[in-house]
């Protein structure tokens, strides 16, 4: 079922190594990073909503 | 009078923001076992292409990238279009969300062509008709991000963002079709990526991995929409209520 | 229906009459932007000769982006704009009127100049004459799918930059049927095929652009 012989073999892509891996590696780097990076941005979005609420409700009650 | 107000309902950021929370594990799960899936088959599964040797692997990922980002600009401009007509809030959030997972499939399909064309055409860039318009898809991608950056009022920045979107994207079948006319003129170095009739598991697996890109964007887009409602609609009480809920 | 059309490139052009340093410096940006590829490139002929379309068109995008921005900034600034969207005719037809204004002043001295800064690269007789008719034939697209640009960017910051960001990828047919033309000639093929397209798409954009500006200024003046 499993085309290659060797892990090595795998990795080295019959000589497109570096080219397969490198368009493999930047994918899951981008598809990664993305992520974290929208889910900093809701949290830091979420605590600054926050305290603006708090700071709005402190100046109406007083 | 009641689908009209179904439609209303519906788009409503109050109803949508829980309603894409709860879709998100399930849009960002399916990525990952199509993802598996894909490249189970894609990298263990499928047999070498005789013509390009294990080089073509990369159009597992080349290929839906390049779907991604034409397919999310017209989604883009379609939400566009509901926008502009139906005056829909929830319209100008979806396209901003989308916008820079549209641009980021643009740049992967760009950096895996560039990945691609170095072992098969010996350099890394070459002005076929495909990669240049892609290029110029990217263009149009920034273009748009940076006008909406630019516009302060968020209902401005909606209609005029989608606006451009639709001068877009009845340019882009223009442009297509004379980068493609430039380039026959210039030079006949058409090799394509896709040519070579394609073994099953291959096709199979550039299929699951497409599946994966696709979820992979609309999970990644509904989260970054229900960011975007909260930030808009912070004056009113759903939202009131989320962040007073305590939701993390 | 044409009244207004005229009134309003009449207006314009009065007004433009005015500030004749604006046509003129756009004219020397153009002259000296495509004097500085020999410096840059050295001055072989053959070299040149092949060359010059690309950059005399290139060069004339750029040049016609410089005045975009003001189309419309100023009438917005001293409030005619509002008064003309608010006026009974459509503003479509408005637009189409500044978006000839602003062929008239900034397309047609780049065409007049054209020929002559083609001897410069030295194109034959027959290109120079494809090189003015192309220019002639495609600048009027570039005053209207730039008019769409300006009125989406209108009254923003970094304006000017954000409008060459927006408009100079939609240029980019224009660019490839108007270069392609004078190269066409050159090796022989013949440019009728090009600039015929290119005629479409001056047409084609002098008809949908003008409303499409109208929409983007409708909601800029929201």
């Amino acid at each position: 079922m499993i085309y290659w012989n060797s892990f090595s073999d795998f990795l080295h892509m019959g000589g497109y190594g570096l080219y397969v891996w490198g368009s493999f590696g930047v994918t899951a780097a981008v598809m990664t990073i993305e992520p974290i990076l929208v889910a900093r941005n809701r949290k830091a979005t979420l605590s600054r909503l926050k305290r603006q609420m708090r700071a709005e409700a402190r100046n109406t009650a007083e | 009078m009641t689908r009209r107000f179904n439609l209303y309902h519906f788009a409503s950021p109050a109803t949508f923001y829980p309603l894409a929370g709860a879709l998100i594990p399930w849009f960002a799960a399916a990525s990952v076992l199509f993802g598996l899936a894909g490249l189970y088959l894609g990298m263990l599964v499928a047999p070498t292409d005789f013509q390009q040797g294990e080089g073509y692997r990369i159009i597992f990922i080349h290929v839906p990238a390049s779907w991604m980002s034409m397919f999310i600009y017209l989604v883009m401009a379609f939400w566009a279009a509901i926008g502009l007509a139906f005056n829909t809030r929830l319209s100008g959030m979806m396209t901003q969300a989308l916008a820079p997972t549209g641009a980021l499939m643009a740049f992967l399909s760009l950096w895996t062509g560039a990945l691609w064309g170095k072992p098969m055409w010996g350099t890394w860039w070459v002005w076929d008709a495909r990669l240049t318009s892609e290029l110029i898809l990217l263009f149009l991608y920034i273009g748009y991000m940076a006008l909406v950056a630019a516009i302060d009022d968020p209902r401005r920045a909606d209609k005029a963002g989608g606006l451009l979107l639709l001068v877009g994207v009845v340019n882009v079948p223009i442009i297509y079709f004379s980068v493609k006319w430039w380039n026959t003129l210039h030079q006949g170095s058409s090799v394509n990526l896709t040519k070579s009739s394609m073994a099953e598991t291959m096709l199979w697996g550039m299929l699951l991995m497409a599946m994966c890109f696709w979820m992979y964007a609309i999970a990644v887009a509904f989260a970054r929409v229900r960011t975007i409602m909260l930030e808009r609609e912070r004056h009113t009480d759903w939202v009131k209520a989320i962040l007073a809920g305590g939701e993390k | 229906m044409l009244g207004v059309v005229t009134a309003v490139i009449a207006r314009d052009l009065k007004l433009a009459m005015r500030r004749q340093a604006d046509i003129v410096s756009a004219l020397f940006f153009f002259i000296i932007v495509v004097s500085l590829f020999p410096l840059g490139i050295g001055p072989e002929p053959d070299l040149l000769r092949k060359l010059a379309p690309g950059v005399l068109w290139v060069a004339a995008l750029l040049a016609t982006m410089l005045s975009l921005p003001r189309l419309f900034a100023d009438d917005h600034r001293d409030g005619t704009l509002e008064q003309l969207a608010l006026s009974p005719h459509p503003l479509g037809l408005v637009v189409t009127g500044k978006v000839i204004a602003h062929w008239l002043v900034s397309g047609l001295p780049l065409t007049l100049i054209a020929p002559v800064l083609g001897i410069q690269f030295d194109l034959s007789t027959e290109a120079l004459l494809v090189l003015t008719g192309a220019i002639l034939l495609g600048t009027p697209a570039l005053s209207g799918i730039g008019a769409i640009g300006a009125a989406l960017t209108l009254g923003l910051r970094g304006g000017g930059v954000l409008l060459s960001l927006l408009v100079l990828p939609l240029y980019i047919p224009v660019l490839i049927f108007g270069a392609g033309a004078v190269d066409a000639t050159v090796s022989g093929l013949g440019g009728e095929g090009h600039l015929s397209l290119l005629g479409a798409m001056t047409f084609a954009s002098l008809g949908f652009a003008p409303w499409a500006s109208a929409a983007a200024l409708k909601i800029a003046l929201e």
